[in-house]
């Protein structure tokens, strides 16, 4: 087990835009364990990307699985993850292992659909909704530099910007038995 | 803790800031809004001086700009934040005792409010009362989900949800 040092901003290496892996091998495997446990280390972190410990390439690894009652997929390691379909809007608070002792709100998309490799190479797909979709855009962020810092809004907007909601028919009925 | 209010212009912050800056003085969390066009500003002001030596500081910039102000001697504390569970929003149409129905039956109910803001919105005639609140339910989220729907049967709107903070 190793815990790496998180970077925290204003750290430069946050702001760089990370690059696609393309080497799945034993180095990777055992970076992303490491990831894992600095993200488990942190308190009540629910994801990780490698440009947080320095690393810019672009892994990130979500789990929303320890919060009651929410959808989610358990813990996803995602290699080059691409989101390929946005669809709502929803306002919410986040912070940040890279900022510490500050929370903000923030508008993201309420439900995403996520193309990504695992850790060994193999494609996959997920379709995330609430929190887990938060937790997604927010890492993914990471690896285009990009902090919640950068997407603040006002509270002031919160109450009428929630509820601005659009639904649509599933895209990918295949990846859809989390509505179960 | 230092406190000024006065009629909204351009230059209100710059002004005070930039005398606080070439006084000495160091800004912590503050909060600065335009309130019916009166322009308020509370800020945590770090100063190794007195009470007068501050005043001293902020009298010039303040009379330029045609601005009340006080301060309050305070031990402020950095890196204190409360994280808010609870997100409460309370509308309706406009009348007095609004704000004072509501967070009575909050504080009663055991809510700590961490930050309030409130509007009146609508039109002239046809005024609405908005307020957004977060805090903390320190007996719990039903007892301020009861307290509401008290609240909520006197032509009042309320709706409550948890901050859910996500850490990534």
């Amino acid at each position: 087990m190793a815990v790496l040092e998180i970077l925290t901003y204003p750290d430069e290496r946050l702001k760089l835009t990370s690059d696609p892996v393309e080497r799945f091998d034993q180095r990777l495997l055992s970076f992303i364990r490491d990831m894992e446990d600095t993200m488990r280390a942190g308190p009540g972190s629910v994801g990780i990307a490698a440009s947080q410990v320095g690393r810019n390439i672009r892994v990130v690894i979500v789990d929303v699985s320890g919060k009651p009652d929410i959808k989610n997929h358990g813990k996803l390691t995602l290699v080059n993850p691409e989101i390929i379909q946005w669809d709502g809007l929803a306002v919410g608070r986040e912070g940040c292992l890279s900022v510490p002792d500050y929370t903000g709100n923030v508008i993201r998309a309420e439900k995403i659909v996520v193309k990504a490799q695992d850790e060994t190479g193999g494609q996959c797909e997920y379709e995330m909704e609430g929190f887990e979709a938060r937790a997604a855009q927010h890492e993914i962020d990471h690896l285009d530099g990009l902090l919640f810092l950068d997407r603040l809004v006002s509270r002031r907007n919160d109450l009428f910007r929630r509820k601005v909601y659009k639904r649509s028919k599933h895209v990918n009925p295949g990846e859809s038995n989390q509505e179960g | 803790m230092l406190t000024l209010v006065g009629e909204d212009r351009p230059g209100i912050v710059a002004g005070v800031t930039q005398a606080l800056f070439d006084g000495g003085c160091n800004l912590g969390e503050t909060s600065m809004m335009r309130l019916g066009g009166v322009f308020t500003i509370m800020m945590m002001t770090q100063h190794d001086g007195t009470t007068q030596s501050l005043k001293n500081i902020v009298q010039p910039v303040a009379k330029r700009l045609c601005l009340r102000f006080h301060v309050d001697n305070i031990e402020g504390r950095l890196h204190d934040h409360v994280e808010p569970e609870v997100r409460i929003s309370v509308f309706g149409a406009d009348r007095a005792g609004i704000v004072a129905q509501a967070t009575g039956a909050l504080a009663d109910a055991g809510f700590n409010i961490l930050h309030l803001e409130s509007d009146v919105a609508g039109s002239e005639d046809k005024p609405i009362y908005i307020m957004q609140i977060e805090g903390v339910a320190q007996k719990g989220v039903e007892a301020v989900r009861k307290a509401l729907e008290t609240v909520a049967k006197e032509g009042i709107e309320t709706s409550i949800e948890p901050i859910d903070t996500l850490i990534g």
